[in-house]
């Protein structure tokens, strides 16, 4: 049979349920794939076995999805589309589950279809970055980009739709999601859900929901206003883009001249929605739709969060004025009324702000200048209600003042048990060698605080190793930057007798005279900043987990001579959800007593998924300001994790991917490990010279000083 | 027209024509008190807020020469204060810019002060505080500063790192100036000022500063500076579209990384 041969339906049905096996039973086989794939040329076949194998590694079911379907998509699509097709199933089976990429894969005609509009469209992933900063730079609150099917804020975040493919390329769908997210913004900050005024009038039922449409339109117009006097390039863009989508305007401008002169509000709109109700509305391609109950929630969030703040930041201030904490005999009150007649707010006309005034704070009658932050949460109020509330005026008492304190501690558990989604959580991608593709946000990350332990592991560690620590401070005391004399330099701080010495010799013997009579003092700085990351995985149990105790230990007294910045981090995990990272020492820390406990308290934990610990503290090393940067990893055994697909090849082609990605940054990566297999796999990940194994745990301790000195001398 | 190249010795160079400068707060009285009283000054503010131009319009106001030393990382204290060379057979000393200063009466400006190494720095002390002497340790001698001199140094506190932070026994011995961007309608007067550009463009540019200083923090270090909007302003006078001259003098120069330099010009053109 001639290599590049088409397979017939019997061979192909052998080769597919070689990997189906777990999708298939005695009511499904393989015969109706094999068939329908038996009509293509052999590049097709060999592409279709290819990929079933690898979707079959995590999940059977898609793989028998992607087998059955794969022959008409490829009727339907050239090989490049069907692979994007069969990708962007598997990243909806990645962040949404089994069913709606089984979706993906049935509706294969659809994804056909639309391809045309993929290829020209603009993915919100692409450019959220851009708009998230280009929002952020037109002012007010920071307005977060999130994906969803029609565009619409809750004041906090924007959200516009995940793909765009109305206009024929990429960079005009651009521009279409920069007017959407410009109009979204333009509610927040030109006032259509400031001071309630909206959401009474709902909740009245002075606007009906079904006129709510007719406001967005009438609100548009306003909007779209505000944005011309400010901004005339966006102007001519949104004004462009209604043009090619929507149209020619149908009378509707000479209804709502009102609304477009400086300073109506969004009361004006409400007026005119009673004149224009029952008109059909406009279409508008960036407008999207006004979602109430989104906002409300938010807001109803955001106010009791702000005033608390508010009330507590008065407290402060107050306690600057008077030397004394207010209110410290009545430790359980929540706000203080008596401070009401000190302070106010007096108003100030202000063009530059969008609704033309501003407010200043005002403390026994004179104007205070509050911090930083508290300005932020003031102009938040204010573009919430249009003004500080009179009731936000009232200074917090000490049983807020300590619940406010509480909030900004919160326990590593409670974000973990849900309640804070997003916060302290940081969300990195992994490496999928069979896709050849990073899986997006894969891997959740979270920094959780190491217990200190008994100090008493630290001094017999010493006592243990004192001759050792002795030569080891003795040998790196040589390695510190010192000052050398540099001779006969052309250039320097002074004149180099020796060399003056020598040069009149020369003169006289009717040489030409030298100009290297210097001498120069040239500073050798060690500019190191050199990252430790620790295996905690449970394997590490016993002695192995003592050696690293000890090792660090001996190496931090080492750098601490040395003067090199270093932090240490545990890491370990259990599945991709729960990957964590140990702050024992972070750059910023000194190496006090209490990182000496946190060091004895590095205790065996789960799993070893080392690509999300190696991104997170290369993203974190990367940060420090050095000429070398090193990032450390003491390990026992290869990257591992609970679910099985991270074992074995997966694992430690992730690995080798972070760590390329590390030295992309320019990070120089060095794995100390006592896995006596690890001359197997580690030169493929760290690189040939790049490691090192100790058969000997009881030896660990000696050798990671002398390693670290090898590699930085 | 014809150039006429003039080469001057750093203590002579006097100011002559009064260099624009556009007080923010009461930093002239102070800096004039100050002189008068021989304290030395430190200015601190963010880069391109006028830190410079202050010290020439200060210079001129005081008949004093100007010596600027812009400080970096190999600055030596021998670069200060002076050095022997060898001449023909001979040593010769040289003056270091510090000591012609002093000797001049001259107004010594250090510029960026944390760039230069810490044992630089402390060849200052003693001129710094009521001594007021110069020690020329090769020399073997010690040179007294005249009523007249001025030693002055800036250092912008925003983007420094851990490692180069000004020591507290330097930074108590100054009378401290702060600086930052102008407010709105005076940063416009003096962008109208410097580049002859009209009031609206000028309106727009310092809007477009205010935008990029929101996003600092957000991955900016730095928004626009006074100093760029002039830059931006005088591309725009010479005929370059406001978008273009936006990107190329504001955008380029605040940041590469191409997310933040896109958003940074879109909002250039949502401007104009």
């Amino acid at each position: 049979m001639k290599l590049d041969a088409a397979l017939s339906a019997d061979a192909l049905e052998e080769l597919m349920e070689a990997y189906l096996d777990a999708a298939l039973s005695s009511r499904r086989d393989a015969s109706q794939p094999a068939r329908d794939l038996a009509a293509f040329g052999r590049r097709g076949q060999q592409f279709v076995l290819h990929w079933g194998a690898v979707i079959a590694k995590d999940n059977a079911e898609l793989a028998y999805q992607f087998t059955a379907f794969a022959p008409r998509a490829m009727r339907l699509m050239d090989l490049d589309a069907v692979e994007s097709w069969l990708l962007y199933a598997m990243d909806l089976y990645d962040k949404k589950g089994q069913i709606p990429a089984i979706r993906a894969f049935q509706q294969v005609a659809d994804f056909a279809a639309n391809m045309q509009e993929r290829l020209a469209g603009m993915a919100l992933e692409d450019c959220s970055a851009v708009l998230e900063r280009f929002v952020c730079g037109l002012n007010g609150r920071p307005l977060k980009i999130a994906p969803a099917d029609i565009p619409y804020t809750d004041t906090e975040s924007v959200f516009l739709p995940p793909i765009l493919g109305r206009l024929p390329d990429k960079e005009a769908n651009f521009r279409l999601y920069k007017a959407m997210a410009v109009h979204q913004w333009a509610q927040n900050w030109y006032g259509t859900w400031r001071a309630g005024l909206l959401l009474e009038a709902l909740d009245s039922g002075r606007l009906a929901p079904r006129d709510l449409a007719i406001f967005h339109v009438l609100e548009t117009f306003r909007l779209d206003a505000c944005i011309a006097r400010d901004y005339p390039g966006l102007r001519r863009d949104m004004t462009a883009l209604r043009l090619e989508l929507d149209g020619e305007d149908s009378g509707w401008r000479s209804a709502v001249d009102r609304l477009t002169e400086p300073g109506s509000d969004v009361r004006e709109t409400l007026r005119l929605v009673e004149a224009l109700r029952g008109r059909p509305p406009r279409p508008c391609c960036y407008r999207g739709e006004l979602q109430p109950d989104a906002v409300r929630t938010r807001l109803a969030i955001r106010s009791a969060l702000e005033q608390d703040r508010f009330r507590i930041a008065l407290a402060k201030m107050l306690e600057d004025q008077d030397g004394a904490p207010p209110g410290e005999d009545r430790p359980e009150a929540e706000t203080l009324p008596e401070t009401r007649d000190r302070l106010a707010t007096r108003r100030h006309e202000d063009p530059d702000s969008p609704n033309g005034v501003r407010f200043d704070l005002m403390l026994d009658g004179k104007p205070v200048a509050p911090p930083e932050d508290v300005i932020s949460t003031m102009e938040s109020i204010i573009q919430d209600h249009g003004e500080i509330p009179p009731e936000y005026l009232v200074a917090a008492g000490p049983g807020l003042y300590k619940r406010g304190l509480g909030d900004d501690e919160r326990a590593a558990e409670s974000v973990w048990a849900g309640t804070y989604h997003e916060d302290g959580a940081f969300p990195y991608d992994e490496w999928d060698h069979s896709r050849q593709h990073h899986r997006k946000g894969w891997c959740i990350l979270r920094e959780h605080p190491v217990p200190p332990s008994d100090p008493d592991f630290y001094y017999q560690t010493l006592r243990k190793y004192g001759g050792l620590i002795k030569s080891i401070r003795r040998t790196f005391e040589v390695l510190r930057g010192e000052d050398r004399l540099l001779k006969r330099q052309s250039d320097g701080e002074d004149v180099d007798i020796d060399a003056l010495v020598d040069a009149y010799a020369d003169v006289h013997a009717g040489l030409e005279m030298t100009d290297r009579l210097f001498t120069r003092m040239h500073k050798d700085e060690r500019n190191i900043a050199v990252m430790l990351m620790v295996d905690m995985s449970g394997s590490t149990k016993g002695w192995i987990n003592q050696a690293e105790r000890e090792a660090l230990i001996l190496l931090a007294e080492a750098l601490d001579t040395l003067g090199d910045r270093f932090a240490i981090y545990g890491f370990s995990g259990w599945t991709r959800k729960r990957c964590e990272a140990y702050p024992v020492k972070t750059f910023a820390q000194a190496y006090d007593e209490d990182a000496k406990a946190r060091i004895c308290g590095i205790a065996p934990r789960d799993y070893t998924r080392m690509g999300v610990a190696i991104r997170h503290l290369s993203h974190l090393l990367a940060e420090q300001e050095a000429r070398v940067k090193l990032l450390i990893t003491l390990s026992d055994g290869k990257p591992d994790d609970y679910d099985h697909q991270y074992r074995g090849e997966y694992g430690i082609e992730d690995t080798r991917q972070a760590l390329f990605e590390a030295r992309l940054n320019g990070i120089h990566a060095f794995c100390i490990t006592i896995d006596e297999t690890g001359a197997d796999y580690l030169p493929h990940m760290y690189g040939p010279a790049n490691y090192a194994v100790i058969c000997d745990v009881s030896k660990l301790p000696l050798k990671v000083s002398d390693i670290y000195r090898k590699l930085t001398s | 027209m014809q150039h006429v190249l003039r080469v001057l010795k750093p203590e002579d160079y006097f100011i002559e024509d009064e260099p624009y400068y556009e007080p923010v707060g009461d930093e002239i009285p102070v800096f004039e008190a100050a002189y008068r009283n021989s304290l030395p000054i430190l200015l601190k503010g963010p880069t391109g807020c006028g830190k410079t131009r202050f010290m020439e319009h200060m210079a001129w106001r005081l008949h004093r020469p100007l010596i600027t030393v812009s400080c970096h990382d190999d600055l030596t204290s021998s670069d200060l204060v002076g050095r022997f060379l060898v001449k023909g057979g001979e040593t010769i000393w040289v003056d270091g810019p510090l000591a012609r200063a002093v000797r001049a009466g001259g107004i010594c400006y250090l510029d960026e002060v944390v760039e230069a190494r810490k044992d630089t720095t402390v060849v200052i002390h003693p001129l710094a505080d009521d001594r007021r002497v110069l020690p020329m340790e090769k020399l073997g001698e010690l040179l007294e500063a005249p009523d007249t001199f001025c030693l002055a140094i800036s250092y912008n506190p925003g983007y420094q790192s851990v490692l180069k932070d000004l020591k507290q026994s330097t930074r108590q011995r100054f009378v401290a100036l702060e600086f930052d961007y102008p407010g709105s309608a005076l940063e416009q007067k003096i962008v109208e000022k410097e580049s002859g550009i009209a009031s609206a463009l000028a309106r727009q540019l310092v809007k477009f500063a205010h935008m990029t200083r929101n996003l600092k923090g957000q991955g900016l270090d730095e928004g626009a500076s006074t100093r760029l909007l002039v830059h931006a302003a005088k591309l725009m006078v010479s005929g370059v579209a406001p978008v273009v001259a936006c990107r190329s003098a504001i955008a380029q120069a605040l940041t590469d990384d191409p997310d933040m330099l896109a958003a940074v010009n879109e909002l250039g053109a949502s401007l104009f």
